[in-house]
This record gives C-alpha cells, structure tokens and sequence, in this order.
C-alpha cells in the first residue's frame, strides 16, 4: 500500500501537526457527537479501526454481521432521533450494508454509512474486496461520495450527516479508500455546509397553510391521516394539540403509530391493508383528508382511485416529491410537519364533528378488533397482555409479517418513538439488530424486539451482541412454524397451496441458551401473563421468550392489494364456523375506548 | 438519441398515450463523479422515458448543462422534475416547455451517393443549408443543424438514397432572454 502522504498545504488550512485520513474520521465523528458506531473491521479498514482503537469517546459496537450493523443504526436512529453510524470494509462488507441502507432510504431514516474502499490506484481492476459500492448504493442513498483526496475528508463527512438529517431523513454513504485515509493533512471540521441546491423547504407557504384552514373549518366529516413524518419532525404533540382542538378522528399508518395516543377516543388506530375497520371507513367516507407527514402508499390506499375519492385532501410533506406522486391532492403544502401543524391550528376552529364521531363510533361496535381466544397462544393476546402490562411504556420493534401487523393493531402505542419496524422495504431479521440498536440510544425504557420464527433466524446471529454487551433486551419470537403471512395469501388467494412456508425450526429456547441468554418458552394462553411479567422485571442483561403460538391463523380485517374498503374482509364470524371445535372464545378490542376487553360468550362445541 | 419511428412525424393524433407530452428539461448539475450516472439513473429506476438526452460544458467550468426530452403526462413530467431536484448535485432544473426557448440539433449523415444522385443529394443540401463535410466516390457525409423538425425533414429527405450512417446529438435548448416578446 502506498505510504505516500498528502502534505500539501491548502492556504486556508491551519497550523498543526499533520494528521491522517483516519484519525481525521475518528475526529470528525467525535465533531458530530457520535456515540456509537456498529461496525465489522476488514482489510480496507484496519487503518481506521487502528485510529479508533484509543478512542473512548465512541462506542464501537462489533456486530456479527454488517446487515446487523446498518439496522442496529436504523434502531438507534429511530429510538433517539440522531443518525446511526456505520462502518465497515470494502467488497462483501459493503454489499452486506445493502438491505439496511434500502430500508433506511424506504422509511426516511437518517444514516451515515462509511465503507471501506481498496486504494484509488486499485479501484476498477477487480482487486481482492473490491466492490463498487457508490454506484450499486446510487439509487437506495440520499446521496453518497467517494473521497478521493485526504482534503475532502471532514467536509465531505460534515456533508454527509448534513444532508442525512435534514429534510426529509435519509442514507448517506462515504466510501473510504484505503489510501487517502492513510495520507495525511490538517484538520479543521468545518464549521457549516452550503450545498447549491439543497436546502430543504421548512416553512410552509402561507397561503397554501391560509387554503388548508379554511378547507378544515368547512369540514363535516374530518380525518387526520398521520404517518411516520410526523415522528421524523416530533410533531406528536402538535399533532394531538390539533386534532383535539378540531375533534378529528385520527388515523395512522404503520410508521405514524405512537403519534396519537391510542387511548383517546379520537383515535382510530392503523389503516390501510390491515387497518381497523373504522379507520377505513372513516378515510372512504370523510369529506376532507388531512394527510400528515404520509406518503400514500400503496398498502395504506389499496385501489388509489378510490382512495378516499370523494374528499379533498390537504398533504403535509416536506418532501416536494411525495406530493401529488401517488395521489393528486387539493392543498398541497411542502413544509416541516411540526411548523405547518402549528401554524394550521391557530387558524383553526373547533368543528361540530358529533355526528361523524357517533357514526365512527357505529363502526367501532359492529366490526372492533377482534380475534379468537383459547387455550393455544393467540399472538394477538400476546401483543395485547404486553400493551397492559407495559402500559404502552416500551419500545417495540417488530420484524415483518403477520407478528408485525398485530402488535401494530393490539399493542396500544401511544408515545412517539416506541415503534419501531420495517416498514418500506419490509426487511425480515430488522428486528432483532434493530433492538439492539435502541438500547444503545435508550437505556431508560424497556426494548422489546418482536420477531416471527422466520424473521427471527434471519439475523439471529446478533444474541452474540447483545449477550456480549449484556444488553436488556426482551427478544420474543412468535412460533407458528410457518411464515405466516405467505401462507396468509397462499391460504386466501392461491388455493391452501402451502409452498415453502413450512419452517423446521431448531429449539429456540436452547439456541438463546447456547448464546448465554435466559430463555422461557410459552405453549398455552394461561402462561402468556406470567412468562411477560418475568421477561419484563428481568434486569440482568437479555431475556429470550419463545411463544408456541397458533400455527394457521389469520390477520384481519384484510383489504386486499389493490382494493377497496368494498372488498375489506373482516374477522370471521366464529359463529358462522371459525374455530368452533376448539371452544375458543372471541375477544374484541375498541381503540379510542377504554381499554377493558369484553369478552363475547364462549362458542359452544358443535363438532 | 431518439427512437427513429418517433423523430419522423409529428405526433399522430392516434399516438399511443394521448396524454404524454414531450418536455424539454435543461438541468445544472455540479461536475462531480458519477452525477450522469445519478440522473440517468434516477430515469431507468422510475421508469421514466428518455427521448433524447445531450450533455456539455458551460460558461461556469464547474458546472454542466444536460437537455433531456423526455415523455409523459404532466403528473410523470412533474415527478422527473421533483426527482430531479431531490438529487444533490443538481443545481438548476428548468422545464422549458413552459417557456419560450430555442433548441438546436445537429446530426451528421452518410449517405450513399453515386455521379447521378450526387447532385440532387447536394441540392437537397443545400436546401436545408446543411454543409458537405466528408466525401468518397460512394458517400457523401452532410452536417445539418436545425429545431428537431428541420433534422427530422432532411433525414426524411435522405432516406431514398439509403442512410448509410448517422449520429445525431439530441436536442440543446436555452430559454430566450425576452419571454414573450418573440
């Protein structure tokens, strides 16, 4: 490797001792805060990792796996609103970023990604680790550099974490070769960044906010539909200022989960694909659509055509580009959510919205969440006992699938940043790093990383991490033995064909023992409450759950892609067939009600 | 470059989608590595249509004009333009279909040519003022420059001396300084 240093002198540079590329990074990141960096060290890198290794002021976090270590920052990220940082080397150890950084991009999460490169003169000749991961990251970043001079090193970092964490939050790459982090030249990490045309658009138009208000004040039947943006801008309270003051019924998507308490009789928990009946209906029905920080994507609107087809829509982005690209909205206003929110309430008024509550009220008594109960484990029993017994104080982070759409539904979140997933890219094996990321970030409430059998082996290397650094995590995996929500379309859709949803799973509950982790197993409802209660007063680093659940059971109420509320199909009426022969009973679940749980009459056996 | 069936005729009123419309998009961007390749890349990952893309230096040495004609109705027109905006190194992006502009392009033709076409070739030539840049006893190699029509019409006009070559550069634009007084 070339030894060559840089030692030019820029006029502007400073006097002082000369410094190389990689202690100008180490340097940088302590500039920009960083606590904690998830990385995995390799050839392109071992300059670096040498100029960390006397650093106390960064916490490294050697994950198992780099895939491991992007979503760890993406939980991190997510769980405390700072940039999760990641570093690792050149070829395999770049394009094993991939995933999480598509998924960063997908749910607008703010990441800086450092890889390594082999030396410039090498780039291009197929060298050992070599991988040209600028270009394959193109479309998945926000944006991302090569560095090819020493020089360009702390304004491109400063850049880099600029240009993640604002506006609307994204992955930013730096590739890193090895050489000009070997040469040398003079610190000074810039003070601020001018970018010619990037400066994201904050406040919204006044007119467009004067337009919006007066739309709202002539609403009848108002809906607030809330998504992640909102979170991103810490818009919550805002957001809940507004929507009671209006007394508009709220809805959210996946990621806007949290910002609205779902407690409040407001509230009308998830839309879309498997959102409440009553939001759905509400959304088809209402006059005026105020769409907050939300992309309408396509899981949320089904058919765009009908999507809400009769309302105006107001569209709160502070991405241009999210509006008007899926659907064509009245009002458009490209701002952050937490200032327009802010300006839109004071031109407000109160609006006389007790019919439209009493016939969303109506809903909520025909079709509430429901699902059957009984002596198997019902995962959506386990996700509803664990929303008691936190009281909805914890972060849970969910993987992909069937487990994900029903800790959505019967978790209850009702503070911002205490639901974390995949949404976008919907990335199986999120949740376990991603878990792990967050207790980095947030060591003052419990982390709680809900994962399927499936997902779960798809990054379970991470129980070494998380055992290693005796990290209280809650891990519970939800065993039906299948990947539930594939075999949930294979069972509706294509005929009961089961192919390759069948999972032989090895003893879970011995694996995390193998890794050094305590570990329960569940196999009946009766023992959910307890095995929850010891999970969660366990203190001593991590704790493992496995719940033996019901092997074919469904998610609803389900619209299926492409659909409208017209085709929505709800729980199944135990009555009219269901599980009759197991005497399991029907449990309901109202949002925006008090939280007790009616239980309808068990079915008797007719088998 | 432009598909070939498309640069003939003016739309047909039977086009296949009515409502996509040529759009002609001048785009700054910063000479930085691989910033081509991001808006390229920004069209196939979308699935945008290019119809003809050129690119050059600029009066501003860091800096580059790109022209891209590309299809689409005003909701896709719109996108390209949004996404266009989002990628950081670009530093302009003017959609001069909704201004008043002139566009330019060149193309180089090689066409067969013996002692009995030689002169209606050249004719023809000369009534497109297009120049003679290159001569053989079996070629004639005509430089012609003009909007997209005028190119298209001598390409038209060629066409039964049979094409031998051709390289067309795709269509440069500027706004025109007085909006409205031309």
């Amino acid at each position: 490797m070339s030894r060559q240093a840089h030692e030019e002198e820029s006029p502007a540079a400073p006097a002082g001792r000369l410094m190389t590329g990689a202690e100008i990074f180490v340097r940088s990141l302590i500039a920009e805060n960083v606590e904690v960096l998830f990385g995995y060290p390799g050839g392109a890198t071992i300059g670096v990792y040498d100029a960390l290794h006397d650093i106390s002021d960064i916490n490294h976090v050697l994950t198992r796996h780099e895939q491991g270590a992007t979503h760890a920052a993406e939980g991190y990220a997510k769980a405390t609103g700072k940039p999760g940082v990641v570093l690792v080397t050149s070829g395999p150890g770049a394009t094993n970023t991939v995933t999480g950084i598509a998924d960063a991009m997908m749910d607008s999460i703010p990441l800086v990604v450092f890889t390594g490169q082999v030396p410039l003169r090498l780039i291009g000749n197929d060298a050992f680790q070599e991988a040209d991961i600028v270009g394959i990251t193109r479309p998945i970043t926000k944006h991302n550099y090569l560095v090819r001079d020493v020089r360009e090193l702390a304004q491109t970092i400063k850049e880099a974490f600029y240009i993640a964490t604002s506006g609307r939050p994204g992955p930013v790459l730096v590739d890193l070769p090895k050489d000009v982090m070997a040469q040398k030249t003079h610190f000074a990490y810039p003070q601020s960044v001018t970018l010619r045309n990037y400066t994201p658009i904050l406040e919204g138009n006044v007119r467009q906010i004067k337009k919006a208000a007066e739309m709202i004040n002539a609403a009848k039947r108002p809906v607030l539909y809330v998504g992640g943006g909102t979170i991103l801008s810490n818009a919550a309270a805002e957001l809940t200022a507004l929507a009671r003051k209006l007394r508009c019924p709220v809805t959210t998507t996946l990621h806007g989960l949290g910002s609205f308490p779902e407690n409040d009789p407001l509230a009308m928990g998830m839309l879309g694909m498997h959102g409440t009946w009553y939001s759905n209906m509400a959304v088809h029905f209402c006059d005026v659509l105020i769409a907050v920080g939300a992309r309408f994507d396509d899981r949320v609107t089904g058919n765009v055509e009908a999507f809400a087809a009769e309302a105006k829509k107001i569209h709160i982005d502070v991405d241009p580009a999210a509006i008007s690209k899926n659907v064509k909205v009245d009002v458009p206003i490209v701002g952050d959510v937490k200032r327009v929110l802010t300006a839109i309430q004071e031109l407000v008024n109160p609006l006389e919205t007790e019919d439209w509550l009493r016939t969303i009220d109506a809903w909520k008594d025909e079709h509430p969440l429901r699902y059957m109960n009984g002596g198997e484990i019902r995962a959506q029993y386990v996700m509803q006992k664990l929303g008691e017994i936190t009281g909805g104080n914890a972060i849970v982070v969910t993987d992909v699938g069937q487990h994900q759409m029903w800790a959505a539904q019967f978790f209850n979140f009702s503070h911002p940043r205490t639901h974390i997933t995949s949404g976008g890219l919907g990335t199986m094996g999120f949740s376990l790093p991603a878990a792990m990321g967050a207790v980095f970030g947030r060591r003052d409430i419990p982390v709680i990383s809900i994962s399927g059998d499936g997902g779960f082996q798809m990054n379970s290397q991470e129980m070494a991490t998380i055992v290693q650094h005796r990290l209280p995590v809650k891990i519970f995996v939800i065993n039906n033995g299948f990947l539930g929500m594939v075999r949930q379309w294979q069972e509706l859709f294509w005929r009961r064909r089961y192919s390759q949803v069948e999972l032989a799973n090895p003893d879970f509950v011995r694996l995390a023992e193998a890794y050094g982790c305590t570990a329960y197993r569940a196999t009946r409802t009766a023992e959910v409450e307890d095995v929850l209660c010891k999970a969660m007063a366990h203190t001593d680093g991590p704790v493992f759950v496995e719940f033996v659940v019901a092997k074919e059971d469904n998610v609803y109420p389900m619209i299926p892609a492409g659909q409208t509320v017209n085709e929505m199909i709800d729980t199944p009426d135990p009555a009219s067939g269901g599980d009759t022969r197991t005497g399991d009973r029907i449990e309901t679940v109202e949002k925006g009600k008090s939280r007790k749980v009616s239980v309808h009459a068990p079915v008797t056996s007719n088998a | 470059m432009p598909p070939s069936q498309a640069m003939l005729n003016t739309p047909s009123p039977g086009a296949p989608d009515e409502k996509a419309k040529r759009h002609t998009i001048s785009i700054l961007v910063q000479n930085k590595f691989g910033a081509f390749n991001r808006i390229a890349g920004m069209f196939a990952a979308k699935g945008y249509n290019i119809d003809s893309l050129s690119v050059g230096p600029t009066e501003d040495e860091g800096v580059s004009r790109m022209t891209i004609v590309a299809r689409g109705d005003d909701q896709i027109i719109e996108q390209i333009t949004k996404q266009l905006n989002k990628l950081i190194d670009i530093v302009k992006v003017i959609d001069l279909t909704f201004e008043s502009f002139v566009d330019r392009e060149l193309v180089l033709v090689k066409v067969h040519s013996t002692n009995d076409t030689r002169p209606e070739i050249m004719q023809i030539a000369e009534i497109f003022r297009a120049k003679v840049v290159d001569i053989s006893p079996r070629t004639l190699t005509l430089e012609a420059t003009g909007s997209q029509q005028k190119v298209d019409a001598i390409i038209k006009m060629l066409k039964p001396f049979a094409i031998k070559e051709m390289a067309r550069t795709g269509r440069v634009a500027l706004k025109r300084e007085f909006q409205g007084e031309v």
